[in-house]
């Protein structure tokens, strides 16, 4: 990978299910090492996009190019499971999917699921319990705990996922995702339902993400704040269509970004969550 | 008394094959939510794979018993999963994502096409074994009764244990067990943390079909003879059994068995033998009124 290779290249996707144009011809890309925002209106198909990336969703027409240090790949090409295992993407959800019965720990151990099958032999060693297979399980644990400590969910590890509070659920779904090492983070929504102040510790986290890990983080998300306060480049969505693409300060100032969320007319029947972000935008 | 212990030793060893051939039910529908029933018939397979390495063995001269059971044992426990594998890979996961309904209709023809398969390869008259192991402890005598163990049921009682332990240990330590304990939560999410869900259903499989064919195995050793028919009833019963124990559930599975198997053997033993099925039906639709998950079964919870 050449330092002007970005990490990963959406080129003319369409997504259109039936009658109905999801996505139109939209194209971007998302620097390695860097925060990406998708951004836009309820329907502009945010998260289309990222289920066409993880292999949810077969593209009607587009590429999608993982620019990986092992190689491309062309992520509407390849068997889901090998999204996560060779390209490294890995996603979290808009409403939450975790293991729900098995504990905290657990959901951390599995994400490293490849890296433990390659150390049991396809399972025979971690059936006779082999020095091999403890040793990779030891290990799988230690990141696991890093995480765990990242994300501040150390007490709570041996607790079932599905009792853990929302915001734990979010953070856990993080720490999952980051488990299975990946080169992109795909994160849906991340502060939905979130309080202010859980809100800025998740900014936290994704900016020691960025630094530390030096990942790629795609990110959809309807929180202003999270958005203009960690983005090092947004890409707005409307109505399936990319309408402005920059960096925070330029989407901003945009005519076209301020009227898919005022609409043309005076601003005056806002709902109050509009009114908010657009403040935050102005 | 000594006739209770009797049937409870009776009632047990029964029980024990049940349940070994419920968890292949219960798995598989844990993790696709498809009643797979053609399991029965990889049951029958089973003892058939049995019954042919049993006899061939004793052309070969091995007379020993010990050595003969052992190689029985890893010969049907290796052959048996082929089938359940194939069935997967051949009928199943064509129509994965299609209709529950055309999943279960597939099963139901698969499970007729297995059983004439092997009526057609080996005839469909009953198949005899001479007992392999015969005699036992006598305890408990009075004038006229003494209670039998024999040395057989203490065999089975003692795989099972054993073959439970291994399971166990399979599902809850390994990463493929843990593989499998996710892709029964989410299907979906569990691709997305790189798990390759083909193959865990596969997996899946081969672990049923394993645990069916030692169920098929203590089912010849057992009563001696064996015919193609045989995983019909079983099969129904063991799905009884899962549904009993709270479908899903894998202790449920093993539980669900040994009260059929008990409920059956104390059935017959003090009323009549000929409806022994009616009973263990009957407690079944009681436990499905009162408690519709089972007696383990987590109830589904949907979250909005």
């Amino acid at each position: 990978m050449s330092a002007g290779t970005p990490l990963l290249g959406v080129e003319h996707l369409t997504m259109r299910f039936g009658g109905l144009l999801a996505i139109d011809d939209v194209s971007f890309e998302a620097a390695d090492k860097k925060i990406t925002a998708i951004i836009g209106p309820n329907g502009a198909g945010k998260t289309t996009v990222f289920n066409c990336l993880t292999g949810f969703y077969q593209p009607t027409i587009g590429r999608l190019t993982l620019h990986h240090p092992k190689g491309d790949f062309l992520l509407e090409r390849i068997e889901g499971y090998r999204i996560a295992k060779d390209a490294g993407v890995a996603r979290t959800f808009q409403n939450i999917r975790l293991f729900p019965r098995m504990t905290v720990l657990e959901n951390l151990v599995l994400a490293q699921h490849n890296v433990l099958m390659r150390a049991s032999r396809y399972t025979f060693a971690g059936l006779l319990g082999m020095k091999v297979y403890r040793d990779a399980e030891a290990k799988a644990v230690e990141l696991a705990r890093y995480w765990l400590d990242k994300v501040a969910l150390t007490e709570q590890a041996d607790w079932e996922a599905g009792n853990l509070p929302y915001g734990d659920q979010r953070r856990l779904e993080i720490a999952r995702a980051m488990c299975i090492e990946p080169t992109i983070l795909c994160l849906d929504e991340p502060a939905a339902g979130l309080n202010p102040r859980e809100s800025a510790v998740l900014n936290e986290l994704l900016l020691f993400i960025r630094d530390e890990h030096e990942i790629g983080l795609l990110l959809v998300e309807h929180d202003m704040s999270v958005v203009m306060g960690i983005s090092d480049h947004i890409v707005v969505l409307d109505y399936g269509r990319k309408i402005a693409d920059g960096t925070p300060d330029e989407v901003r100032r945009d005519p076209a970004v301020i009227r898919a969320y005022l609409g043309e007319e005076d601003d005056e029947e806002l709902p109050p969550e509009v009114a908010r972000d657009l403040d935050e935008l102005r | 008394m000594e006739y209770f212990t009797q049937q409870l030793i009776n009632g047990l060893t029964l029980g024990a094959i049940y349940g070994m051939i419920a968890i292949g039910y219960t798995m598989v529908y844990g993790i696709i939510g498809m009643i797979n029933f053609a399991h029965g018939e990889i049951f029958m397979i089973g003892a058939f794979i049995s019954i042919i390495a049993f006899l061939l063995l004793g052309t070969l001269g091995v007379t020993w018993v010990p050595l003969a059971l052992l190689i029985v044992l890893l010969v049907a426990m290796v052959l048996t999963p082929i089938y359940g594998w194939a069935l997967e890979r051949v009928a199943y996961r064509p129509l994965r994502g299609s209709p529950r309904l055309a999943a279960l209709i597939t099963a139901i023809g698969m499970s007729i096409f297995l059983q004439n398969y092997v009526q057609l390869l080996q005839g469909a008259r009953v198949k005899p074994l001479q007992p392999v192991i015969s005699g036992g402890f006598e305890f408990m005598r009075t004038e006229n009764f003494s209670v039998v163990l024999s040395y057989l049921q203490i065999l089975i009682i003692v795989l099972t244990v054993i073959l439970m332990a291994v399971f166990t240990l399979l599902i809850n330590r390994t990463s493929m067990g843990r593989a499998q304990r996710a892709c029964e939560q989410d299907l979906g999410m569990a691709s997305l943390v790189g798990v390759n869900v083909d193959r865990t259903i596969s997996f899946t499989f081969v672990v049923g079909a394993t645990l069916a064919s030692f169920a098929g195995l203590v089912f010849l050793l057992n009563y001696g003879v064996i015919d193609f028919y045989i995983g019909f009833l079983a099969g129904i019963k063991a799905f009884t059994a899962a549904v009993l124990g709270g479908i899903g559930s894998l202790p449920g599975a093993m539980l669900g068995g040994i009260l059929i198997g008990l409920i059956e053997a104390f059935w017959s033993a003090y009323f009549t033998v000929e409806y022994k099925d009616v009973a263990a039906y009957s407690i079944l639709v009681l436990v499905l009124i009162f408690r519709p998950t089972g007696l383990l079964g987590k109830p589904d919870i949907e979250k909005v």
